[in-house]
């Protein structure tokens, strides 16, 4: 297999290989924005109907509450966290592979749980109260319901996006530097220049530049991981069948994890074709991606079949019902196709010949997160419809138009603001892609000519 | 929960009862209902969207589920390898059972449903953000959600059926979760009746809605902290206890004539409801 990256690549060359990028994309950016773009209206339009007229027109009842809103939030807070097992924990691990791609999947981070914030807020019913949910000092004493996993959930999920744009920041200023150095007068040399705070690159910077994003970086990991695991207690700490699982947490995880190693594949496809970053988003470092999902897809099915065979060696029958209510019920055809997809789809990652076949990949990786939807879904639905409670098993309710507009329109949302910060901002690393570069060379020019001669 | 319980044994809070540490001084309200006597004739539920100023959804909406019956009777049909004819259906009216430890209470966001000191479970309506989550965790699905915005949607309460909104009760608009408050607003009048008199509420001074229609008195509703009580009575002759999960019941002999219960109890809500069991033809 060939090389993850040229040693010979001039270093002005990565500059301007990157720069390109910020300044003249393919026209196949302008037609995903424009895409981007519709998709959102209809998503706008879906929700002000849903915010004037009340949550009924969104077809859910009174014993099936939750529905694609939650199922879709959790499958966007999922999502935001290969990015900081890409630029974090492989940062410490020093696998030095992730070091062209781990910017984007840094941005992918913040979107994707920007998109899952909004879920929150178009899931509740009174949208205009949902500050009632933070602790504000307010004359009455107040205060939110501190038991409640929704309340660690906005916890959670706020201390991860803040310290996420933090970190994706402040990975980012010595290449806001080079951006401010060599673009043309405009807003943008504006931007860079406030951004960059400053840099010149000297030693002193460099090394508080390190130490700083060692410090943010290993802040990051446990709160990646508690993320998951809190958004997993709001199913784990309630009492229905099927959500009550001790396993949650980290099934949840790694599900997480998985769903967003898939779409790094796919928005990395999409980026080398459309940015034309051939050179710096190599196949070897796809087939390392590809063999990281491809493990991590094994731990999920592990974790699923674990939750299966606890559920299935257990003494709660309800339980055992409902789990043969998911996979026989009026449910099961997305029963199957998650497992399908989840579990027995990404055994085709472990061929090499597709490991760096983009097109297959490109499609494969896509219905990898089709099945990771599917996943949540079945999380949430079956469960509604077959729960503790007799009544509430004829109630199965078919999500409405609108739930599916919004569903859909959110990727259209995530599309918008990450293709905008390609465009505005340096989605390669270019100092990060230099060091790896010298390292490489380093390494070539020490490397004894026949193994052994030392 | 509270912090000493965090710092203390935990093992001892597994154990504990929902009441232990706080027990009902004055006032624990309670109901019982009986299933033989309870013909399933709907007169419960009409008296509730009565006092209670439920809207009425109309037909399409009540087919999609978006009813909001406090009460509401549910029908079971269990024949026993017999025809529907000979056996009939059972009736069960569920409400909300206003568990002592509520699986809805721990998991609002805002704390919008909170415990009375007289053991009701009570909805703010102004606190609440409807997440939802309170339903999602009610294992009885008694928690019904305003999906839209009743009181300005035409025929929810047609001319001239608006006259007879009870005062005493608020109107709820869209995107608040409302359930069965015990008739609240009954209980509050009483209480303050009796305590201008210097005395507690008199078992029988104070009747829910449904329990005052009800043709056959299949429903019974007091103080079980009034030893007087017909409710408390009821649930000692049924050997039923608020602050057990599962009921021992005395001897086997006993256990026959004994009918209470409480629906999934074995969920530790300890719900303030107790049934009678139906007595049926093919188990005498």
């Amino acid at each position: 297999m060939g090389k993850d990256i040229r040693e010979d690549i001039a270093w002005a060359q990565i500059n301007k290989d990157v720069l390109k990028s910020i300044e003249s994309p393919k026209r196949m950016y302008w037609v995903i924005l424009l895409i981007a773009l519709a998709m959102i209206g209809v998503a706008v339009g879906c929700e002000i109907y849903q915010y004037t007229t009340g949550m009924g027109v969104s077809n859910k009842n009174n014993s099936h509450v939750w529905s694609l809103y939650i199922a879709t939030f959790i499958f966007w807070i999922g999502m935001s966290h290969s990015g900081t097992l890409l630029s974090a924990i492989l940062h410490l691990m020093h696998a030095d592979w992730r070091k062209p791609i781990y910017r984007f999947a840094e941005a992918m981070t913040t979107f994707s749980l920007m998109t899952a914030g909004l879920f929150v807020m178009v899931h509740l019913g009174r949208l205009w109260q949902v500050y009632y949910v933070m602790p504000y000092p307010n004359e009455r004493w107040v205060w939110p319901n501190f038991q409640s996993p929704l309340v660690w959930d906005m916890f959670a999920i706020a201390t991860y996006l803040s310290s996420s744009v933090l970190f994706l920041y402040v990975g980012m200023i010595p290449d806001l530097a080079i951006c401010r150095d060599n673009i043309h007068a405009g807003w943008r040399k504006k931007l860079y220049t406030v951004m960059s705070l400053g840099w010149e690159g000297t030693d002193r910077q460099w090394r508080n530049f390190r130490i700083t994003y060692l410090t943010i970086a290993c802040f990051l990991i446990p709160l990646a991981v508690s993320v998951h695991s809190i958004v997993a207690s709001d199913f784990a700490m309630s009492n229905m069948p099927g959500w009550h699982v001790t396993s949650f947490p980290p099934y949840f995880v790694a599900g997480a994890l998985y769903s967003g190693c898939a779409a790094i594949i796919t928005l990395f496809i999409i980026l080398r074709y459309v940015f034309r970053f051939e050179e710096y988003m190599t196949l070897p470092i796809m087939k390392k991606l590809v063999r990281l999902t491809f493990a991590i897809a094994m731990v999920w099915t592990y974790l699923n079949l674990i939750e299966f065979a606890s559920v299935w060696y257990g003494h709660d029958q309800t339980a055992k019902d409902q789990l043969i209510f998911k996979a026989t019920g009026p449910y099961a055809p997305f029963f199957w196709a998650m497992i399908f997809f989840g579990s027995i789809l990404p055994l085709m990652l472990a061929f090499k010949r597709f490991q760096t076949h983009l097109p297959i990949l490109f499609v494969v990786s896509i219905l990898l997160n089709v099945g990771m939807w599917l996943e949540r879904w079945m999380i949430i639905s079956p469960s509604f419809a077959h729960g503790h409670y007799p009544w509430t098993w004829d109630h199965d309710q078919w999500p409405s138009l609108v739930q599916w507009g919004i569903v859909f329109g959110s990727f259209g949302w995530f599309t918008l603001l990450f293709m905008v910060f390609c465009k505005v901002f340096p989605s390669v690393s270019m100092y990060e892609v230099k060091e790896m570069v010298y390292h490489r060379s380093l390494a070539l020019k020490h490397k004894p000519a026949v193994k052994g001669e030392y | 929960m509270s912090i000493t319980n965090l710092l203390e044994n935990w093992s001892d809070f597994r154990q504990q009862h929902p009441s232990d540490d706080r027990p009902h001084r004055e006032y624990k309200w309670a109901m019982s209902i009986d299933l033989d006597a309870c013909t399933g004739c709907n007169a419960c539920s009409v008296a509730c969207y009565a006092e209670n100023n439920l809207p009425v959804v109309g037909k399409e909406k009540f087919a999609h589920g978006h009813s909001h019956h406090w009460i509401r009777i549910e029908r079971y049909w269990d024949n026993d390898g017999r025809e529907f004819a000979d056996q009939g259906a059972q009736f069960l009216p569920m409400l909300c059972q206003h568990c002592e430890s509520a699986p809805c209470e721990t998991v609002c966001p805002v704390g919008a449903t909170n415990h009375t000191a007289d053991g009701l479970n009570s909805q703010v309506y102004n606190r609440c953000v409807g997440s939802r989550y309170c339903n999602a965790n009610c294992p009885y699905k008694a928690r019904y959600f305003n999906w839209y915005d009743y009181p300005t949607t035409d025929n929810v309460w047609p001319e001239p059926m608006e006259q007879q909104l009870n005062p005493d009760v608020t109107v709820r608009g869209k995107g608040v979760m409302e359930k069965c408050t015990f008739c609240v607003q009954r209980l509050t009048v009483a209480k303050s009746n009796a305590r201008s008199e210097g005395r507690s509420v008199l078992d029988g001074e104070v009747l829910t809605a449904c329990q005052q229609v009800c043709p056959t008195g299949a429903i019974s509703f007091g103080n079980l902290v009034d030893p007087l009580a017909k409710v408390g009575k009821q649930w000692m002759t049924q050997q039923v206890e608020l602050n057990k999960d599962k009921q021992a019941k005395n001897a086997a002999e006993e256990a026959a004539k004994v009918r209470g219960y409480r629906i999934l109890e074995e969920l530790r809500t300890y719900p303030s409801v107790m049934y009678l069991e139906q007595l049926r033809e093919s188990a005498i």
